[in-house]
């Protein structure tokens, strides 16, 4: 089985894996390559999240007239790993009632769910760690296992601001799940497929997806941006922390890397939402009107990256534009508005494929 | 099942949380001890003296003219009308009649401390609704007003330009160019504070029909200042009473008879179009005339006592003295906006989320140190 070699045909991978399959076993050296690669993502998420995290800030402080960080290396470029260096020295400071194991527990369970969406994301054709047949439902099950993390650090942190933070989190994560599971459906309609790479391959002779769907899917892309935002409990969505009513909401009682593994989540979040719907309405690694079609040489992964850089900017303007909604709000939008409209349009996109009505 | 027999088949409990004295909501160390049922508030207790000071006990011992300075640590954004209620009240215990001059700007300073203040309460609302850009918008244009003030009285924030009988010096040359200058550019900013915060929608909904406060119970509880206004409770100070030169501007007394968050928040929005006009009013004539009238170096008031009201950007500041004819005041007693409006917020909170609560208070515009002082 040469795994590695599959997936990832590039000239550097490609020598390194030589390497190793020269110097191991053919089962050792398989093993080897997956440690290697996991250890590649983690470091290239972890990097990718400390500068989601810069971006917000330098965002934030163009919205906001200000500057933002520029001290620590050129334009402030090292400012968040002078930040992550200083939450990892720090130390892990707790209160005394606490339920020890779910609170030590809760972290993890936050961050492991994030990074594991990594493993089926199709940055280009050739990068792609896991290329299953259901990477999209793959993609849904791991993201909805993070609220348990949020929940746990709610309920164990023996603090009722954090409990009330939880709890929100709970109602808003279980409401909004929905409507992003129903605007995905409604694209699924579409493709035939759940296998990511294939929804992108589609889109090469057909055109994005948001144009090849048109009404049914612009509306599945503005439903999915809402309830995908109100998934990272991002604001206006970000009940969950409500600084200026909770305090910080279920992580209050957190400090250093277990409070670093909450915020960096949050970041990996926004960049999976982003990452989906790239794949899904915008043809993930595909070029726009296929200019780099023809050079074997481009690296697709910047257009992927590009897109997705896209739409967490649009992410981050509600954040900083927006005011915060209420708990009870939050639930009518979902139930009332969204809920329906998003089972309509599933019926929509139906008879759109069935008069075969697509662009 | 009906929703009465569901509650009656599952127990629940109300809980007490801690709303302060830490809390990003006060803006200041106010403690709200709340009854919680789930998230909704069945009983606000507000627990005081966190940041106490004894400002009217320091009164008792200090000089007329020291009094002053410590009214600026009430109020600290209105920290101007502060001063000027407290040089009034001498004033009209020394009989002395301060010129036009001292009248005008007195009046002018007074209306920029109240657009300053507003301009930082509606920053800190949209922070309070989780609109973080709006502080910072908020806190350009208030910059603009500190510059003018830094300029003219040497601070920024604790003023200390009035002095009983008059103006500590007079105002700086480029005072009229400045503010002119400020006008000019805050009329276009205001329709911007709107288009971010006001028109949104999110905004009006989490505002809009939230915390009701009727016009009886604004009265009953002796309630001022926007929050009364927003409710249709005519209070205004500078229109019943006049004082320095309000009496020869025209402005008007914003009322609204909603009575909710977002009346109240109207309330001041337009109370900075009203200021705006007043500085035009009188800003192209300021008239000659002494920025002092001679007083003694010690001031001794007459025996008897002596009452002065003033409309800060809070409400109703009002400053008692009583006297018995010594060199500093047998008692003093303020009557600060902040501690009136306080009393209402129990009976408006009734069965009101908690983010409500926050939009409440945000509306009321508190500073704690005008609440306990």
């Amino acid at each position: 089985m040469n795994f590695l070699q599959m997936n990832i045909p590039l000239n550097i991978t490609k020598t390194i894996s030589d390497w190793i399959f020269s110097i191991m076993p053919e089962t050792a050296a398989n093993y080897t390559i997956m440690v290697v690669i996991a250890v590649a993502y983690l470091a290239l998420f972890a990097v990718a999240g400390l500068y989601l995290v810069l971006l917000e800030r330098k965002v934030a402080a163009w919205f906001q007239l200000r500057i933002g960080p520029n001290r620590v290396g050129p334009w402030g470029l090292l400012q968040t790993m002078a930040d992550a260096l200083k939450l990892v020295s720090k130390e892990l400071t707790s209160t005394i009632k606490i339920d020890k194991f779910l609170y030590n527990l809760a972290p993890y369970f936050v961050i492991v769910s994030a990074l594991m969406a990594m493993a089926v994301f199709p940055f280009s054709k050739q990068f792609q760690a896991f290329d299953i047949n259901i990477g999209l439902f793959f993609l849904i099950a791991i993201s909805s296992i993070g609220v348990i993390g949020i929940l746990l650090a709610g309920w164990s942190s023996n603090n009722k601001f954090a409990l009330i933070g939880a709890m929100r989190s709970g109602l808003q994560t279980i409401s909004y799940e929905l409507s992003v599971g129903l605007s995905i459906l409604t694209m699924v309609l579409l493709t035939g497929t759940l296998q990511l790479s294939e929804i992108i391959e589609v889109q090469r002779t057909g055109g994005w997806l948001i144009l090849q769907g048109h009404v049914p899917s612009i509306i599945a892309f503005m439903i999915f941006m809402v309830a995908g935002t109100a998934e990272t409990n991002r604001a206006p969505f970000d009940l969950v922390e409500a600084e200026s009513e909770l305090g910080a909401g279920f992580h209050t009682e957190y400090s250093g890397m277990k409070f670093a593994y909450f915020f960096l989540a949050e970041f990996i979040n926004m960049f999976i939402i982003a990452s989906i719907a790239v794949v899904l309405f915008f043809g993930g690694w595909l070029s726009p009107f296929g200019i780099t079609e023809n050079i074997t040489w481009f690296p697709e992964v910047i257009w992927f990256i590009i897109k997705v850089l896209g739409l967490i900017f649009l992410m981050m303007w509600f954040r900083w534009t927006f005011p915060r909604l209420r708990v009870d709000q939050l639930l009518t939008l979902e139930w009332k508005y969204l809920l329906p409209l998003n089972l309509m349009n599933i019926m929509l996109m139906a008879i759109v494929i069935w008069l075969n009505w697509t662009i | 099942m009906t929703n009465q027999e569901a509650q009656n088949k599952i127990k629940t409990e109300e809980y007490f949380i801690n709303m302060g004295p830490q809390h990003p909501a006060a803006h200041g160390v106010l403690r709200l001890i709340l009854t919680i049922d789930g998230e909704i508030i069945k009983n606000v207790e507000p627990d005081l003296g966190y940041i106490h000071r004894s400002i009217e006990k320091m009164c008792e011992r200090d000089s007329y003219q020291q009094i002053v300075h410590l009214t600026d640590r009430m109020d600290y954004l209105s920290s101007h009308i502060n001063n000027e209620a407290v040089c009034l009240a001498v004033e009209k215990g020394l009989e002395i009649e301060v010129s036009d001059r001292v009248k005008v700007i007195r009046t002018i300073l007074d209306e920029l401390t109240r657009i300053a203040s507003h301009c930082l309460w509606w920053g800190v609302m949209g922070m309070d609704l989780g609109a973080l850009t709006t502080y910072f918008y908020a806190f350009r244009d208030r910059e603009m007003i500190n510059d003018i003030f830094e300029e003219t009285c040497g601070a920024r924030l604790t003023m200390n330009y009035n002095v009983p009988g008059g103006l500590m010096f007079d105002i700086h040359p480029n005072f009229v160019k400045r503010t002119k200058d400020f006008i000019a550019q805050f009329k276009t900013k205001i329709p911007e504070y709107n288009l971010l915060l006001t028109d949104n929608v999110i905004f009006q909904k989490r505002t809009k029909g939230v915390g009701i406060l009727t016009k009886e119970d604004a009265i009953s509880f002796g309630v001022s200042g926007p929050v009364a206004r927003g409710s249709g409770f005519s209070s205004d100070v500078r229109k019943h009473h006049p004082y320095s030169a309000y009496d020869r501007v025209d402005f008007k007394e914003i009322l609204l008879t909603e009575g909710d968050t977002f009346a109240r928040y109207q309330v001041r929005m337009m109370e900075l179009w009203e200021s705006v006009s007043i500085i035009e009013q009188l800003i192209d004539n300021i008239p000659e005339g002494e920025t002092k009238e001679a007083t003694k170096a010690v001031i001794k008031l007459p025996k008897g006592e002596f009452y002065q009201r003033v409309e800060t950007a809070r409400g109703e500041l009002g400053v008692y003295i009583n006297s018995t004819g010594n060199k500093n005041p047998y008692r003093v007693k303020f009557r600060s906006p902040g501690f009136s409006n306080l009393s209402i917020l129990n009976h408006i909170s009734k069965d009101v989320l908690i983010a409500d609560l926050v939009a409440i208070m945000a509306s009321f515009d508190f500073v704690i140190p005008d609440i306990d002082r």
